[in-house]
């Protein structure tokens, strides 16, 4: 396939690098996908990443009004992506006041019609398509080197507090009553979420990063039934989606980020499909 | 009965939901050794009462004391069995890391986290405990409903407490397992003091030495002084309704009728 031998053509530097990219937010989105998958909460991961929209807007607008050039639109997605996480999860929360589903769709569209009315106001033009729908090819050796640090922060976080983890996302009530700080890692959790779509958008865009977040896990979910279990094989299948997304879209010249989606919802709906006629 | 002060102490207890009353002036002692059933009509506050002996619902006013401390402080030594409805039945879990949640305190510490060997072994010995030994690797979605109620039973135990909490146990079971459950909840009492929660009188005629009726007011019974005609005095008989108009002096206690004219409180099941 000419996608390989492009792979080995010592000018597509790029190419590999995109490639170390895919490979390296497997492990994120496999093992955070997990969470968003067994603890149900890919909608509020979605209000997450959309609100991310708002602060690239913001950002975007304050640099180019102030001419402020070291100002990296990162610096707006953190922040829009970890407050977005706080609000959704400590005032939707289940034991909260307010209804969880009204506060992740109100997060969700204002989070977006920020950034639209930020990009409004910008002087210039500005295509935000690769912040909407991704574009791995484009990404920096900075992109890989933070997607590495991630993996190993989400790693060890993981490792060290994988029953406590666990314990929550199964039983809250009970976790608390055993004296778990359950508010303190729930939150962690969710801010860890937040840190890992603000850096997966860079792969599959903002629209469709809860995509990768679900879709892997749940069909990992198809083969396993433990939360490591699901970890490993969900890394496999977003590795694969992500490899097989980037091949077919360099070969047939088509977007990245869709094709990536497009790849891991045919493997999700056609495992399904045989898991269930066993 | 001896002469331990109680356990559980509740006096002049008030407890509401925004402003609807759930428990009236409710006071109650349970001693050491004690094997009660909680029993009333749904959303007349056998839930709450739990919650509030394990402190995670606070009383609007009112004194609750659990082995002579605040809720909150005594929660170590409760074991607590919540409803297995509530829990997510697909969630990704074997039955050994469900148990091991009884023993969090010795979990997840040190530098690498996981859980050591005295966890595990004190998850099994609670999974024996309740006839399951055998299925600690299984996947806690792929058991059946009244197995999932006995590794839930298991996970209280495994927290090694002195009081257990039991929230409808014998929802969902068959008469088989019923049956088994009779016999453990026996074995364990001899350790450890049990409120249950149950709809089930039967249950109730056959173990329990207490029942607690709870519908807004909070009256106990001894079942020594109890017998079937009672029971079916209390509930109604066939029309399922629970009248507080007997007297009982055994307990000390003694009202009449606190639910008066038209508020006959129907038990559904």
């Amino acid at each position: 396939m000419d996608f390989f031998s492009a792979l080995s053509n010592p000018e597509n530097a790029f190419l590999r690098q995109s490639l170390l990219v895919g490979l390296f937010s497997s492990i994120a989105f496999g093992i955070i996908g997990t969470y968003v998958v067994s603890r149900r909460i890919s909608y509020l991961a979605g209000a997450v990443s959309h609100s991310v929209l708002g602060g690239i807007g913001a950002v975007l607008w304050l640099k180019t009004i102030f001419q402020i050039e070291w100002l990296d639109p990162l610096y707006g997605a953190l922040p829009a992506a970890l407050v977005s996480a706080f609000i959704v999860g400590h005032f939707g929360h289940r034991s909260g006041k307010q209804r969880e589903e009204t506060m992740i769709g109100a997060t969700w569209a204002i989070g977006m019609a920020l950034g639209i009315i930020f990009v409004d106001m910008t002087p210039g033009y500005f295509d935000i398509t690769s912040y909407l729908f991704g574009d791995i090819l484009l990404v920096s050796i900075r992109d890989l080197q933070l997607i590495i640090a991630l993996d190993l922060i989400i790693i060890l976080f993981v490792g060290r507090f994988y029953h406590t983890l666990m314990a929550i996302c199964f039983d809250e009530e009970f976790a608390r009553l055993r004296g778990l700080k359950v508010d303190l890692f729930y939150q962690l959790l969710l801010g860890l979420t937040a840190v890992s779509v603000v850096l997966l958008i860079r792969v599959v865009g903002i629209v469709m990063v809860i995509a990768m977040l679900t879709l892997p896990a749940a069909t990992a979910a198809l083969y396993t039934r433990t939360l490591s279990g699901m970890m490993l094989l969900a890394t496999v299948f977003s590795a694969v989606s992500i490899v097989g997304g980037i091949g077919i879209s360099y070969s047939a010249n088509l977007s990245s980020g869709p094709m990536i989606i497009v790849c891991a919802g045919v493997i999700y709906f056609f495992l399904a499909a045989i898991r269930k006629n066993e | 009965m001896n002469s331990d002060p109680p356990i559980i102490k509740i006096s002049k207890l008030n407890f509401s939901y925004n402003d609807n009353p759930v428990l009236e002036n409710v006071n109650l002692e349970i001693v050491k050794g004690e094997l009660a059933s909680i029993v009333g009509p749904n959303g007349g506050g056998k839930t709450t009462l739990l919650k509030l002996i394990l402190g995670l619902l606070k009383p609007v006013s009112g004194n609750l004391e659990i082995f002579g401390m605040t809720p909150a402080k005594a929660r170590r030594r409760i074991g607590y069995m919540p409803q297995h409805a509530q829990l997510d039945p697909q969630f990704p879990i074997s039955v050994l890391d469900v148990v091991l949640m009884g023993q969090m305190d010795l979990c997840d510490k040190g530098l690498f986290g996981g859980f050591p060997r005295q966890a595990a072994t004190l998850a099994k010995e609670a999974l024996a405990e309740v006839g399951l030994a055998d299925h600690s690797q299984k996947s806690f979605s792929e058991l059946s409903g009244g197995q999932r109620q006995r590794v839930l039973i298991a996970r209280a135990l495994c927290s090694e407490p002195e009081l257990l909490l039991l929230d409808e146990p014998t929802s969902n079971i068959d008469p088989r397992s019923e049956e088994n459950l009779y016999v453990t909840l026996t074995k364990l009492n001899r350790k450890m003091t049990i409120l249950l929660v149950s709809h089930d009188l039967g249950f109730v005629s056959q173990i329990v030495k207490s029942v607690i009726c709870v519908n807004r007011q909070v009256i106990i019974h001894p079942t020594s002084k109890i017998d079937g005609t009672i029971i079916k005095e209390i509930y109604g008989g066939d029309f399922n309704l629970i009248r507080h108009d007997h007297r009982c002096d055994h307990a000390g206690h003694s009202h009449h009728d606190p639910f008066s004219g038209n508020r006959e409180n129907q038990v559904t099941d």
